[in-house]
């Protein structure tokens, strides 16, 4: 006997798979029934992707501004001394900024020297008063190898070397509560170990070289004349060609001490800046840390709202097994719902927290960076959180008995 | 196969169900021929949703098995019954289930979403079949814009509109006012005369005989199945 429709009933025993754009909306479509839950369970969500986002955010934009502000302020910079022995800086040969100089790549060396002299704004003040300002014979040359500025009045010269003048770092001029020279007008003057030293400069601060910010510098001369200095520096700070910078850097203990090369410190000021952020990064593990746990509690919010939902539409469930739904059509349905409603906190969540690092960026003056990997990883986080989240909802739903389903 | 010329469109063979110790279908064996209107009547508790639910393959019979459209359903899996049920079998249940946040339309080609039918094809096949059932002038309206009759309207235009082998409606008229049920059976029996098959679940005498067919169940044995002479 043949069967008219034998080639359609065959065919009718294999359930009919859903086309991707019949299951998305499927899994949006009930996510429209009860808005406000919606956007309540979404919200769990959003708060874990928006801390993601941040603390992800915050932390690259400030290394891209450090790292703008390193090449602006040079990487080319390196800094020598000699390890403390025994409580004093060790001092270095009298001429030895002069002989680094003749390194070939080397363009730029200068010194300054710690005189172990105090600082005070009069002679009546207590002497301990001055205990953070260090005053340091320095070279007229400082400024261009630390790429250091004068913010008011001049910088030491040849001229001025041996005179009792002093230049104040932007630190030292702070604790002193001296703000600017005055120009004409009666001079300001500071109390060094015995002598009047007139202030003729004050500098803007200096970030590759912190020593100097809280320093007071006096000429070579005039420390030799009137603080009893030795004449030997303590520290070194040179400018190198950038791509010789290691090189200089291996040959500079050799130099400056032949006998003890090892008691030589050679540093790249850029590079300690650069290391201090790093530090700072370790505690981002801690945030990411603290995101993690709010998208795990929006997850359990999203399983929570699934869970009630799938009570209440049993006879929604029940009317689809009846239209025809398969046991993996319902559950794909639920999951598919719960990873909607976890990725629409987690877009919510990007927006907020891309918003919330560009506010914070700009208060900072910071360029807004945000590492797509990670507002990658948070969006797919939040997708897999929903999709965890929504499994167990979804798998009751799946196992309801139609029937049961129906008479509710 | 051998049987009789007219194809069986559902045919229950020595069915039994038993809720743990209660039996509530006693060795039911019946047939429906394509084309029929046949009314399920019985009280509360005389096993007629037990019956109904047999006979859509929402549950599994303890003993016996279903014949639907050739099949033997109790050799399928419940992948294959959830297949059969979308290509074969529409149903209408007392309350309309319609999704309120679709519209008349939207609802009605939600019975083809599990049969396989394009979605291109699909508002198409939901118009026709609003038409069918009279609601051409509410294709875009939404459950809450609809009356009580004309939602359950909408949920017998779901039921036909992959027009299936048979119709099983379950109290269709149960939530339904005197005229909107006297319109709703107006409508169940014109879809007959088009040459749709109907088992009609009821606990009304008057409401079953307008089917020219009449099964009567109590305490789950088919006690009368007369006809219209």
């Amino acid at each position: 006997m043949i069967r008219p429709r034998s080639a359609r009933r065959t065919d009718g025993l294999r359930p009919a798979r859903l086309s991707l754009r019949d299951a998305l909306t499927l899994g949006i479509l009930g996510l429209t029934r009860r808005r406000m839950r919606t956007v309540l369970s979404a919200l769990g969500i959003a708060v874990g992707v928006t801390t993601l986002v941040v603390v992800t955010g915050i932390p690259a934009s400030g290394q891209q501004a450090l790292s703008d502000e390193l090449t602006a302020l040079g990487t080319d910079t390196l800094q020598a001394q000699l390890q403390q022995t025994q409580g004093a800086p060790a001092a270095l040969l009298p001429d030895a900024d002069a002989m680094v100089a003749r390194i070939g790549p080397v363009t730029d060396a200068t010194a300054v020297a710690n005189t172990n002299s105090s600082v005070r704004r009069t002679d009546v003040a207590d002497p301990s008063s001055s205990a953070g300002i260090s005053v340091l014979a320095s070279r007229s040359g400082l400024l261009s190898a630390i790429n250091g500025s004068v913010a008011s009045g001049t910088f030491l010269t040849p001229a001025t070397a041996d005179l009792p003048t002093v230049v104040l770092g932007a630190q030292a001029a702070r604790w002193l509560g001296i703000r600017t020279v005055p120009r004409g007008g009666p001079s300001i003057q500071v109390y060094i170990d015995h002598v009047w030293f007139t202030v003729i400069g004050i500098l803007d601060p200096t970030p590759l070289a912190p020593g100097i910010e809280q320093a007071a510098l006096v000429g070579w001369g005039a420390a030799e004349r009137h603080l009893g200095f030795d004449g030997r520096p303590t520290v070194l700070y040179l400018k190198a060609e950038e791509r010789a910078i290691d090189d200089v850097r291996a040959v500079l203990p050799a130099t400056l001490s032949p006998r003890t090369p090892g008691l030589v410190q050679v540093s790249r000021p850029s590079d300690v800046l650069a290391a201090k952020q790093k530090t700072d990064a370790a505690f981002d593990g801690l945030f990411v840390g603290l995101a993690a746990v709010a998208l795990l509690v929006g997850g359990i919010g999203v399983a929570n709202t699934m869970i009630v939902s799938v009570l209440e539409r049993r006879g929604e469930i029940g009317l689809r097994r009846a239209l025809g739904a398969t046991r993996g059509q319902i559950r794909n349905q639920f999951v598919i719902e719960a990873m909607a409603l976890s990725g629409l906190g987690g877009a919510a969540g990007a927006v907020l927290g891309v918003a919330a690092t560009a506010a914070y960026a700009a208060a900072r003056g910071w360029p807004v960076v945000l590492p797509p990997l990670a507002l990658a990883s948070a969006l797919v986080g939040a997708l897999l959180v929903g999709g965890v989240a929504g499994l167990y909802p979804a798998m009751r739903a799946s196992r309801l008995a139609p029937t049961e389903a129906i008479s509710h | 196969m051998t049987g009789p010329t007219a194809p069986a469109a559902l045919e229950l063979t020595d069915v039994s169900k038993d809720y743990g110790a209660v039996r509530a279908l006693h060795r039911v064996s019946l047939r429906i021929d394509r084309g029929e209107f046949v009314a399920i009547i019985g009280s509360s508790g005389s096993g007629k949703s037990t019956l109904l639910h047999a006979m859509g393959t929402l549950s599994t019979p303890s003993t016996g098995h279903v014949t639907l459209a050739g099949q033997r359903c109790d050799r399928l899996d419940d992948d294959a019954l959830s297949a059969l049920r979308a290509r074969r079998l529409g149903f209408v249940f007392q309350q309309s289930h319609l999704a309120a946040n679709l519209t008349a339309t939207e609802n009605v080609a939600t019975g083809l979403l599990y049969a396989g039918v394009p979605r291109a094809q699909r508002p198409r096949l939901a118009r026709e079949a609003l038409e069918r059932v009279g609601l051409s002038h509410r294709l875009t309206h939404r459950p809450n814009e609809l009356s009580g009759g004309e939602r359950q309207r909408v949920g017998i235009a779901r039921a036909i509109v992959n027009r299936p082998e048979l119709v099983l409606a379950d109290e269709p008229t149960g939530a339904l006012d005197s005229a909107n049920s006297a319109a709703i059976l107006d409508l169940l029996q014109r879809l007959h005369d088009e040459g749709t098959t109907i088992a009609l679940i009821t606990h009304d005498p008057s409401i079953a005989a307008r089917a020219p067919r009449r099964i009567t169940l109590r305490d789950g044995h088919v006690i009368d199945d007369s006809r219209n002479t």
